[in-house]
């Protein structure tokens, strides 16, 4: 049997079509909270810079810029974290079953 | 005016991690007094790592092994190495500079740098990793012509390689004059021979583990700048901001943006650049090769984020420590009030004010040590352009054996040594300061579009792939001769014909727009044959079956 065999098997398995498509469902939705945040981000210091310049309260000079910046630096961590955790257990679970009925 | 200008000339220089020491670059560096015990710790560092190449070459003879480090490394060891690759001397020095002189305006930079790495997590590391085998041409010639593609591939990786590269030897050169005081050539030599040897002799396996220890000695020294920092604010933060606003110049407006990206189409395009051309360059790439499968790569890109993140919160604490420790000390200054040695060497003197001279010559030793770490990767992603894909696909159109293929890649890295040196010497007293921001141009605009839709469009021809990457390449180019960057601070014209700084935005429409065209206007049969490979190219992408694995002997 040639491996194009097994990827035409693999491919029609409609088990492997629902991982297709939940992954890219879920690495596109994290590409497009990043993206939003990030652009956001950069958008607000573009057009309205005062904005972030204000002070987060009135007994500190620290502005709004600080915790956004740092929460942009939290917010890629914790989306990788969150994806390599689920394509790590869940989703390369489900591969390991294709493969395996593939073979036999 | 005056401080308005060095302000942008800043953001310019810290828009990608090496550009940042443009600054120290293109004015005039004052030689420093012999500092022997940098020379050293630098001294015991050149030691190990040559130690480590020794042990390394023994390890490195298949094509496989020296490529890739046989696939034998790590999420997490590959996860530090990549973002050894980000934390350049540039940026650490640049960056930290760029907070002491403007304050927020160095931690909008430096996110620039880290957006990029969830994105090519989400959407590229296990296809990347399930498709390739050495280098991305791999999987961006998977089913397209293998001539046409990695010729382009090969001239584009070059090209980024060939800027970053000069980057970083000026800088080399300049830093060790700053903080060794160091001849300029004698530095450049010693980094260029240094590099050929880890890499000749070493190979990846070598090169990782280089820059792995660099990765940790420089996690390590800024970790215990950023705690000295706090404990002279008792690990407080608002006392930190709010002594900063105190005593700096520019007093609260440290606290704000401060118009370095003013202009939204810059900003756009400098954002595009960093996140994209992160995705496209040759010597980040290659690093996916070097785990075992795309669960490694995934785990790579996860501590890659949070070791670059982590450092890079560090830099904003010591750029405010810089402030509070080094901007009120006389000693760190000249009679005119300005920092000894240049804004760039904020966090060098923080380094002698908070550990004393010991410690300031370890992060002399440490700064040097990361750009010879850096430069190493770029040479072996030069030399594995040059070897597998010029000469093995498009020379010996896939028929050398691995012997001349091995021995190619060796004369091509010490040719690379003597031009890396070369253009050191050519380009000292250049401006180089559009270099690097060239090179995440370029990258963004040729290798990402190509790579991505190869991975992600069934239409795409090798027609298309081959005129759209190369319209992106070109219109890079041309776009930054004509931007001010060339054109009023190099060329000396008054005004810009192009007027933005970065031209990613441009390139990358063009790029996209040009292959997607000249794809789908393809009907050849031989575009039909490439359409109808990619189910078996999505199916090993998805899955990894087929996939080169850790143990390929």
């Amino acid at each position: 049997m040639s491996t194009d065999d097994v990827y035409r098997r693999i491919y029609d398995n409609p088990k492997f079509q629902s991982l297709v498509k939940r992954r890219g469902r879920f690495a596109w939705t994290l590409s497009i909270v990043m993206l939003a945040a990030y652009y956001g981000f950069v958008c607000l210091i573009a057009f309205d810079p005062k904005l972030l310049g204000q002070p987060v309260s009135s007994a500190t000079v620290m502005s709004w810029g600080i915790p956004g910046g740092l929460g942009l630096i939290f917010l890629c961590f914790f989306l990788t974290g969150i994806y390599v955790q689920r394509a790590n257990g869940e989703f390369d679970r489900i591969t390991r079953e294709i493969l395996a009925e593939a073979d036999q | 005016m005056r401080a308005l200008r060095s302000l942008f000339a800043a953001a310019a220089l810290t828009a990608a991690p090496a550009l940042a020491f443009a600054d120290s670059i293109n004015g005039e560096v004052h030689k420093q007094p012999t500092n022997y015990i940098a020379i050293g710790m630098f001294l015991a560092f050149i030691i190990l790592t040559l130690g480590i190449t020794k042990w390394a070459s023994k390890r490195s003879a298949s094509t496989k092994d020296y490529y890739t480090a046989g696939g034998s490394i790590t999420g997490f060891q590959n996860g530090l190495a990549i973002a050894g690759d980000f934390m350049s001397a540039a940026s650490f020095l640049g960056i930290s500079a760029l907070v002491f002189t403007s304050g927020f305006d160095g931690l909008i930079y430096s996110i620039g740098f880290l957006v990029g790495w969830p994105i090519i997590l989400f959407l590229m590391a296990e296809r990347l990793r399930n498709l390739g085998k050495y280098t991305f041409s791999d999987v961006a010639s998977y089913r397209l012509s293998q001539t046409p593609i990695r010729f382009l591939s090969a001239l584009s990786s070059l090209t980024v390689v060939a800027f970053y590269l000069i980057a970083q030897m000026v800088g080399a050169g300049k830093l060790i004059q700053l903080l060794f005081g160091l001849d300029y050539l004698v530095a450049v030599v010693l980094v260029g021979v240094l590099m050929v040897l880890y890499v000749l002799f070493g190979g990846m396996l070598a090169t990782t583990w280089v820059q792995i220890i660099k990765a940790v000695l420089l996690l390590s020294g800024a970790t215990f700048m950023a705690v000295m920092v706090m404990v002279s604010v008792d690990f407080d933060f608002s006392k930190l901001f709010a002594d900063a606003v105190a005593v700096h110049p520019k007093g609260v407006a440290i606290m704000s943006p401060g118009g370095l990206v003013s202009d939204p189409i810059s900003a756009i395009s400098l954002g595009l650049a960093l996140m994209f051309g992160t995705a496209g360059l040759p010597h980040i790439l290659m690093r996916f090769f070097t785990v075992s499968d795309a669960k490694e790569a995934r785990k790579s890109v996860f501590y890659a984020t949070g070791f670059i993140g982590y450092f890079y919160i560090l830099t904003f604490i010591i750029g405010f420590g810089a402030i509070l420790l080094v901007g009120t000390n006389p000693a760190f200054k000249d009679a005119a009030g300005e920092l000894l040695g240049g804004s760039n060497m904020a966090a060098v003197h923080l380094a002698k004010a908070v550990g004393g001279d010991v410690f300031l010559g370890f992060i002399s030793a440490v700064a040097f040590a990361t750009i010879l770490a850096v430069v190493a990767g770029l040479a072996l992603a030069g030399a594995s352009s040059v070897a597998l894909d010029l000469y093995s696909h498009v020379i010996r159109q896939g028929k050398a054996t691995e012997k001349q293929q091995m021995a190619v890649s060796k004369v091509s890295v010490v040719v690379l040594g003597i031009v890396a040196i070369g253009l050191g010497v050519v380009f000292e007293k250049q401006n180089i300061a559009f270099m690097v921001g060239l090179a995440f141009s370029l990258a963004a605009s040729t290798n990402f579009p190509i790579l991505f839709l190869s991975m992600y469009w069934q239409k795409l021809t090798t027609r298309g792939a081959f005129l759209g990457g190369a319209l992106g390449l070109i219109t890079a180019l041309t776009l930054t001769v004509l931007s001010p960057t060339v054109w009023v601070d190099v060329f000396h014209h008054a005004t810009a014909i192009f007027p933005y700084k970065y031209p990613a935005l441009f390139a990358m429409i063009v790029s996209f727009v040009g292959t997607w065209f000249f794809s789908i206007t393809d009907n050849s049969a031989k575009a039909k044959a490439e359409r109808e490979k990619f189910f078996a190219q999505f199916v090993r992408s998805q899955t990894g079956l087929g996939a080169s694995g850790a143990v390929d002997h």
